[in-house]
């Protein structure tokens, strides 16, 4: 936010507009800045994913739309869903149904505020960075039990509650793998995170020693769950429960929890990036002419793919196995890593 | 001069926010309506702490309240048979008592709300507040923090021991 302030500085005459808005005009501005990466991020992410699947499935996938590839079928997708009608069913409970994608959009849109893109492109960075993210990722919970109850559907009110059981449950072991790095660095902020690994790819809390190593792979783990990612998409298991928690809605309140679930998997990959994978510091000193965004972007796509891949590679698990995974198997391991990453830590 | 009527009207937004949704939340005639106005006011709450400086505890209490408490209470009343389209009845019975009681809180509240030293946070520290948070409880508070702990693990294995299906 520094540095777009210090470029509205340029504007000629903006020095003369009254402090109120350009104390307002940088936060507006980085706003729309975030909002429009975001959705660039996940149109990208959306043509990929049926890229990805199709190429799996020895098929093509879309290759018609804008020419090479079909690069410009999602935002073909886009607009028509912009542009159709707006259906509020008739026994809905009509204020929260309204309500809740925007609160499941803004638990997502908010946490990318404080995502250290690069060595100065960020929007702010706050003390409690990664407790922040951790924090407002809850009202995501909220706005999905909020769209299976006002929707007035039992699948979505079986897949809302699944979904937050889900969420709130893996919420834990992901927590206590995200503690196991901050008592390396001795600070939740991000960027203090990343600095904390400059230097090569051996310097990055990966590859420091085995517990970290471990941490990274029970928070890749959680962290789908966390996203309703397949294995662990029983929110919105097709066969069972129609779409889960957003059957009811179509048009542009359904792009929005489309949105919302396309920017959840980039933000769970982007922390993960920056607290395991070294965030924007490129992994070999011959490298570091990269820009840091660019390195960060990669970083994230590579975690993104990988969640595709074995979206379209494995089976979904039953409702007992789920939770058999994150409290007998999960939460344990994740104790025990915090224990052992804190006695190396010490040593 | 401009700076501070923008602080002044975030504040006074994030005020209003919370009175009015915990007035929602009083006087909803359903159930899950409150619940869910509980999301605004525990929300304006934390950007209220935030906004006086205190990042950590404004983050704990979105963690805590909303990540934890209210998904409880949602469940509670979601799983609860035929509860969640009850409707409440707000009608008015004892209405002398309460009226005594009202005032008589109200007193004791106004009276130290006037008669307490508030911090102006313009004295505050500002800064990261979350080291020195952790150093205190680790310190200072050891023993107090401790007993909240043992408190929580026996709540936990309380609610474990009453689900529990025992052997015919």
């Amino acid at each position: 936010m520094e540095s777009i302030a210090q470029l509205l500085q340029k504007i000629p005459k903006y020095d003369g507009l009254p402090e109120m808005l350009q104390a307002l005009i940088p936060i507006i501005v980085s706003s729309i800045v975030i909002f429009a990466l975001l959705a660039l991020a996940v149109l990208f992410m959306v043509w990929l994913e049926r890229k990805v699947s199709a190429h799996i499935q020895d098929r093509l996938g879309p290759m018609v739309v804008g020419g090479w590839h079909g690069w410009a079928q999602t935002i073909a997708d886009a607009l028509k869903l912009l542009l159709k009608e707006d259906i509020v069913p008739e026994s809905v409970d009509r204020v929260l149904f309204k309500m809740a994608p925007f609160i499941v959009f803004l638990g997502a849109f908010a946490a990318f505020v404080v995502l250290p893109f690069g060595a100065s492109s960020f929007v702010t960075d706050l003390n409690i960075g990664i407790l922040y993210i951790v924090a407002v990722s809850s009202l995501s919970v909220i706005g999905i039990i909020m769209a299976g109850w006002a929707s007035n559907n039992k699948y979505s009110l079986y897949g809302s509650m699944r979904a937050a059981a889900q969420v709130i449950s893996y919420e834990i072991p992901a927590a206590v793998a995200i503690m196991t790095v901050v008592i390396y660095v001795g600070s939740l902020s991000m960027v203090e995170i990343v600095r904390a690994q400059e230097g090569g790819f051996l310097n990055w809390f990966l590859f420091r020693n085995p517990f970290l190593f471990l941490a990274f792979i029970v928070y890749f783990i959680a962290s789908l769950a966390e996203v309703n990612r397949t294995p662990f998409d029983l929110p919105e298991a097709e066969s069972e429960l129609v779409a889960g928690y957003h059957t009811e809605y179509s048009g542009m309140r359904f792009a929005f929890f489309f949105l919302a679930e396309y920017a959840n998997m980039f933000l769970v990959s982007s922390v993960a990036a920056t607290l395991f994978l070294g965030g924007w510091t490129a992994p070999f000193s011959i490298l570091q002419f990269i820009p840091g965004p660019v390195v960060f972007f990669v970083k994230a796509l590579v975690l993104i793919f990988i969640q595709m891949w074995m979206r379209w590679s494995l089976p979904r698990l039953r409702v007992d196995q789920l939770m058999y995974i994150n409290w007998k198997v999960l939460l344990p391991i994740s104790f025990a890593l915090i224990l052992g990453a804190g006695w190396m830590a010490i040593l | 001069m401009d700076k501070n009527l923008l602080s002044q009207i975030v504040f006074y937004f994030f005020a209003v926010l919370t009175i009015g949704s915990a007035a929602v939340v009083v006087f909803a005639r359903s159930l899950i309506r409150s619940a869910f106005a509980l999301l605004f006011t525990f929300f304006g709450v934390a950007a209220l702490y935030a906004y006086l400086g205190a990042d950590f505890l404004a983050a704990t209490q979105m963690v805590i309240y909303v990540g934890g408490i209210l998904v409880l209470i949602l469940f509670g009343i979601m799983l609860t048979h035929k509860l969640y389209d009850l409707k409440i009845k707000t009608a008015s019975v004892q209405l002398i008592p309460a009226v005594i009681a009202v005032v008589a809180v109200f007193a004791v509240l106004a009276f130290f709300m006037l008669r307490t030293q508030w911090f102006q946070s313009g004295s505050m520290l500002s800064g990261p507040t979350t080291a020195s948070i952790g150093n205190l409880l680790m310190q200072d508070f050891i023993l107090p923090f401790e007993v909240a702990s043992v408190l929580l693990l026996l709540a936990l294995i309380g609610a474990a021991m009453i689900v529990r299906r025992r052997p015919e």
